[in-house]
């Protein structure tokens, strides 16, 4: 149990540069981008690719971010440049992908076991945590610069800054291209814990990610950006904890994780509307109450 | 200092919605110039702001600013010369940023946005004396979300945002039309001051008779894409509402038709 809880921390941590690239998507920019399944997977291949070639994993990991930032900019591109609405951009670079990720791997799975990685020289729960500050840090600091200022901005009220002359269309495909470097880092480093790159290991990452960002939300608040992204890296942590817990229950199987995933993200996104739906409804009961009311105690006031 | 030559702009050319929304439009503003523009719903008014700052590029004639044809620049590389304030408060702020991150991104007009640090300690000091100057408290508010501010309060931070790097022209699309009576009136006072102080270039789009005609030195009245009238300095001392709605209704045929208008 303690051992699990261990590895939920771990991967919580590894999976939290995924989560942190889609709270820039999603929440920065407010742009859903679907390139993540196919992106992780590109870290995952061009790591694992590289490892099993003799590369150094360090370089074998940079290599995998580098790959995700090349998508973001194309899915970028795709979605200033070239006006197609967003979701297809995802859609379409994420099927464009699949081929890609086929072509760097040359079959559907790859094995590194036994292969150096960058957990083998340092225990991984040394490693890890380190790796995420230094992400984390740089990351903040990153949207507190003029550049990520503007960045946010753009997903806040884009005719604003670009009436201070921030050229929005490169902004998204920075904050795109971030995005998406910070999931396939996050593939790159699962591939070396988990010693394999599967071409399919991206599926579903997308709800994973917004599930994440919606558990840190929600239950660690987001008052400012640090503070934000800080959740979002807590939230995944939680979340690879409840993975870990559900495994242990023993009508569910693994692959129902998914749908439990789908559950979490749909839940938090009904509630807000329904609750202020119903929030309505009871102001205008109460609103048309006190002026049934008034118009009653006018008309008995007789005279006017 | 800004300059239209033969400005057209349709929209929805060669259909049966075909609009005129500009029409063979001459202006020169000389550098201090401030005119106010009235003219009715329709007019052309927001869509001449819009052909300035390159929101819209026009179908002919071209823009230019300082001795530059800036016709083919896009918006946001024109902005470094163009300050603007939008009627919508919530148009000029970002609400989920703080009022000196969004002050930040006003002072970074202009210049390359790298990787330094938006808000630093001296940046802040002068973010803190001008929001003073203002007179409204936003000084003591610098880490407040711009979306917890009044409608006035973020109309005021907008007008701060657009002028304190003394742009080179000032666009302002009726910019207090969204406020109630007393704010718009702060709004207008404030507008006053910081034009008059830094002898901004500006073209106020309003629909209030009385302020277009105490403001500035300028009056320009437009009615369906055209400029119909133009009033200096001289004539604009001795004009009245009534003078000013008579003159409209002779020229263009018809009544001053604004769904916003206040005569004063
Ligand atoms: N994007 C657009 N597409 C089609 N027609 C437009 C567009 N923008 C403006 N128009 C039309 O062009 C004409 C001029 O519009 P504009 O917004 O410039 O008027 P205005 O003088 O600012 O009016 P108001 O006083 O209502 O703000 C109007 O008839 C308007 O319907
Ligand atoms: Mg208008």
């Amino acid at each position: 149990m303690i051992d699990s809880l261990w590895g939920a921390l771990e991967s919580g941590l590894l999976y939290a540069f995924m989560a942190l690239g889609v709270y820039i998507t999603f929440r920065i920019l407010d742009f859903p981008d679907l390139t993540v399944d196919g992106s992780f997977t590109t870290g995952a291949a061009i790591a694992a690719v590289m490892i099993s070639n003799g590369y150094s994993p360090i370089l074998a990991t940079l290599s995998g971010f580098g790959g995700g930032l090349v998508a973001g900019v194309c899915t970028g591109l795709l979605h200033t440049k070239g006006k197609i609405n967003g979701l297809m951009s995802g859609i379409l670079m994420m099927i464009a992908l699949y081929s890609i990720n086929m072509r760097i791997m040359s079959k559907p799975n790859i094995s590194i076991y036994n292969m150096d990685s960058i957990f083998i020289s340092v225990k991984p729960l040394i490693i890890v945590p380190i790796i995420a500050i230094v992400v984390l840090v740089l990351l903040d600091r990153f949207l507190y610069s003029d550049l990520g200022l503007a960045l946010r901005a753009t997903g806040d009220n884009e005719r604003m800054i670009r009436s201070f002359g921030a050229n929005t269309d490169l902004t998204k495909i920075v904050g795109i291209s971030l995005s998406n470097g910070l999931v396939a880092l996050s593939g790159a480093l699962i591939a070396q814990q988990s010693s394999f790159a599967d071409i399919n290991g991206g599926v579903g990452m997308i709800v994973i990610g917004l599930a994440s960002v919606i558990i840190g939300e929600a239950v660690f608040g987001a008052s400012n950006v640090i503070h934000h992204t800080i959740s979002v890296v807590l939230g995944s942590i939680i979340y690879r904890i409840v993975v870990a817990l559900a495994l242990r229950v023993e009508w569910l199987e693994a692959s129902d994780m998914k749908l439990i995933t789908a559950i979490i993200v749909i839940i938090a996104l009904v509630l807000p509307s329904t609750r202020r739906v119903i929030k309505q409804k009871k102001m205008a009961k109460k609103r048309s109450a006190e002026i049934l009311l008034v118009g009653q105690k006018k008309t008995m006031g007789g005279g006017m | 200092m800004l300059q239209l030559n033969h400005v057209a702009k349709l929209f929805n050319p060669a259909t049966p919605d075909e609009k005129i929304a500009l029409f063979d439009i001459q202006l020169h503003m000389k550098p201090g110039d401030f005119v106010t523009v009235i003219g009715s719903n329709g007019a052309g008014k927001s869509t001449l702001m819009n052909i300035i700052s390159g929101v819209m590029k026009p179908d002919t004639g071209n823009v230019i600013i300082d001795n530059e044809d800036i016709s083919h620049l896009p918006e946001y590389r024109r902005s470094q010369w163009i300050g603007r304030v939008f009627q919508d408060p919530m148009a000029g702020t970002a609400p989920r940023m703080t009022i000196e991150e969004n002050l930040a991104m006003a002072y970074a007009r202009g210049k390359q946005r790298g990787f330094s640090l938006g808000v630093k300690a001296s940046k802040r000091k002068l973010f803190r004396e001008h929001l003073s100057r203002l007179g409204i408290g936003l000084d003591e508010r610098l880490h407040a979300k711009v979306g917890m501010l009044s409608g006035g309060e973020r109309q005021a931070l907008s007008l701060l945002m657009a002028t304190f790097t003394n742009p080179q022209i000032l666009l302002l699309d009726e910019h207090t039309a969204a406020l109630d009576p007393a704010r718009a009136e702060l709004i207008t006072q404030l507008t006053e001051s910081i034009v008059r102080e830094m002898n901004l270039t500006t073209l106020m789009v309003t629909h209030n008779m009385e302020q277009a005609i105490r403001l500035g030195n300028r009056l320009i009245m437009m009615d369906g894409g055209r400029i119909i009238l133009d009033i200096d300095e001289e004539r604009k001392k001795d004009l009245t509402v009534e003078r000013l709605l008579g003159e409209f209704e002779q020229i263009s045929g018809h009544k001053l038709s604004d769904d916003r208008l206040v005569l004063g």
